[in-house]
């Protein structure tokens, strides 16, 4: 106590300054990071009038919900909506299983070929056949166009694999499954009533990073979906907000209207933005430490 | 006494096969626990490099693996050759050299910064405000910025305009703008999130060295210099060599979405390429050979710099 105080009174106005390069850096940082985000959130609810000049606000202005309006009103945001969570939700489980079970059967040191095991799945970390023949492979399996292919497309990420080895390794400790083994607890019993339990945290983040890859990709889905019932979010937005200027195209309007609807059209992008973001924007960070457990787990990796 | 040795050695070997045999039997489970991922990574992963033959091929979907005829190096050739490959070539490099120089040290300052903030509760907020941005996907990433890039009303040209800016730049319709754009987009959506792994390697740092040096009158940034850059170092060089790995790998899927044909002079690269002459226009052997040019590459770099790392610093990925 006595010591912190008198270095305090001790520190150079070196350190001082430093100190105070520290926290503007970092608050220019945070304002550059947070006002894009926050712009997007207000520009939704304001009157577009004010906000299509490009006016930097700080408050919104000229309340309105119009945007929104549209946005709930559109059925192909709402078909994408169900189609990312219906991909979300059984891609994210299927991978989690095989993951899961992968990740500690390799954990496991008696093991015979876990060595070469190992090798045959991260070879595949540094090199692949490519965008063609991957393509080829899926047409061959009848698998184009199909919702199942979206979800097996994701199944299986060495990365995670390795990141659940490495947690299991040094969580499970090996006296256990002895002490178990001599009890006659087989492998089945022993994974499903210990290993199990003592991963709520691994499970977490692995359930998290694939149900955030899987919500945010859209490349997989345009390489090989063609019927547009089937497209998830991702891809819906990009032709609303990026290839297609107005969504008005959908609904048969007269002039006096299509000019009101242009005038709408940045609002409705906004609106769009912050309903597709906001789910997972909302939730993270509750759950921020488990992703960066991830990170903490996945770079020591073995 | 050479025979007995000999058949001491034999009947060692002999028991440790039936041990290996007998913990296989035990743990004939966990192969089965491995067959999902090693199924699925024969069919989507290994098939395709059987695939790769397309390349050397006149490939066609209705002539398949078999019936299509071999044409040697034809389409490496033709694409070596071709205006385009000098054009693919320097736009990768220039967006990944570009991201790599300016993308990989800020995360590292920033984390250094970071870690000088005693206000735990600030220093908290300020990590939730910069992981965010990490969770915004490609697409969403990609609508923002052409709203607010826009060269009408868009909120960076009004910025730009109080400080004295024309106020009608087109940001994403210049070919010279796009490796800027590229680039410092993927620095707002990266910089916190790239940042954690060396936060933590920092709260890792033995605190005795910072007191030592305290006492020695070392003031704050040399500490910096002299003992948290060090500590992070075996870090920075591990995140370097994964970085240096995927240098011909550019981030396709955003610059997929922020082309158009007013950048597209540098903003195709090798991967967005490939998809379109492979899978709009059907060229599959010739888009194949492309990108198996590049996936080599890319394997070739990895390997160099792990092995250049391993020399240098005695730390490498295997």
């Amino acid at each position: 106590m006595n010591l912190a105080k008198s270095r305090r009174k001790k520190e150079s106005w070196d350190d001082i300054i430093f100190d105070l390069i520290c926290n503007v850096l970092v608050l220019i940082v945070v304002i550059a990071i947070a006002y894009p985000i926050y712009f997007v959130l207000i520009a939704s609810i304001s009157d577009p009038k004010y906000v299509n000049f490009g006016d930097p606000l700080l408050y919104p202005k000229g309340f309105t919900l119009d945007g929104y309006r549209e946005v709930f009103k559109n059925r192909e945001i709402w078909i994408g909506y169900a189609n990312t969570i219906y991909y979300t939700v059984f891609g994210t489980l299927i991978a989690l299983v095989c993951t899961m079970l992968g990740g500690y059967a390799l954990s496991r040191r008696d093991l015979p070929g876990r060595g070469i095991i190992m090798i045959f799945f991260t070879f595949t970390m540094y090199f692949g056949g490519g965008m063609i023949p991957t393509y080829y492979v899926v047409k061959n399996l009848g698998l184009l166009n199909t919702r199942t292919c979206i979800i097996i497309m994701g199944a299986v990420s060495v990365y995670n694999m390795i990141v659940v080895r490495s947690f299991m390794q040094s969580n499970i400790p090996e006296e256990l499954r002895e002490a178990a083994l001599i009890d006659g607890c087989g492998n089945g019993y022993f994974f499903t009533k210990i290993v199990l339990p003592l991963s709520k945290a691994i499970i977490a983040v692995i359930v998290l990073y694939d149900a955030v890859g899987m919500w945010n990709s859209y490349f997989s889905a345009m390489i090989y979906l063609q019927d547009k019932n089937m497209h998830p979010l991702q891809l819906i937005l990009r032709r609303l907000l990026i290839t297609t200027q107005a969504m008005a195209s959908d609904t048969t309007i007269d002039a006096d209207a299509a000019a009101e609807m242009l005038d709408l059209v940045q609002n409705i992008k906004y609106s769009i933005i912050v309903v597709a973001t906001a789910p997972i924007l909302c939730v993270y960070p509750f759950i921020q430490k488990y992703f960066v457990k991830g990170v903490m787990i996945g770079s020591i990796k073995g | 006494m050479y025979k007995m040795a000999e058949g001491v050695k034999d009947a060692a070997k002999k028991r440790k096969r039936s041990y290996t045999l007998k913990l296989m039997k035990r743990n004939w489970l966990l192969y089965l626990f491995l067959l999902p991922s090693v199924l699925y990574v024969l069919v989507f992963n290994y098939l395709p490099m059987y695939g790769i033959q397309i390349a050397f091929k006149n490939f066609t979907f209705v002539k398949g693996y078999a019936g299509s005829e071999w044409v040697g190096f034809k389409w490496f050739i033709k694409f070596f050759e071709s205006i385009q490959f000098k054009k693919l070539m320097v736009n990768t490099l220039r967006i990944s050299i570009y991201s790599l120089v300016v993308g990989f040290p800020i995360p590292i300052i920033f984390a250094l910064v970071m870690n000088n903030i005693r206000n735990l509760k600030w220093k908290k907020v300020v990590q939730t405000i910069t992981y965010m941005p990490h969770f915004i996907s490609t697409v969403v990433l990609v609508g923002m910025m052409s709203i607010f890039l826009s060269p009408t009303g868009g909120l960076i040209n009004r910025l730009l305009e109080l400080v004295g800016g024309p106020g009608n730049i087109h940001f994403l319709g210049k070919a010279s703008y796009f490796p800027h754009v590229y680039v410092w987009s993927g620095i707002w959506q990266g910089i916190g999130w790239g940042s954690i792994i060396y936060v933590a390697a920092l709260a890792g740092v033995d605190q005795e060295l910072h007191e030592a040096a305290m006492i020695d009158g070392a003031n704050k940034l040399q500490r910096v210099y002299h003992i948290d850059i060090p500590s992070i170092l075996p870090t920075i060089i591990i995140m370097l060599i994964l970085r240096c790995g995927s240098i011909m790998s550019v981030g396709y899927e955003k610059a997929y979405l922020l082309q158009n044909n007013l950048n597209l002079e540098t903003s195709e690269v090798i991967n967005t390429y490939v998809y379109k002459m492979g899978l709009l226009n059907k060229k599959y052997s010739y888009s194949a050979a492309i990108g198996q040019f590049n996936n080599i590459i890319n394997f070739v770099l990895l390997m160099t710099v792990n092995k250049i790392s391993r020399k240098v610093s005695e730390t490498s990925l295997w």
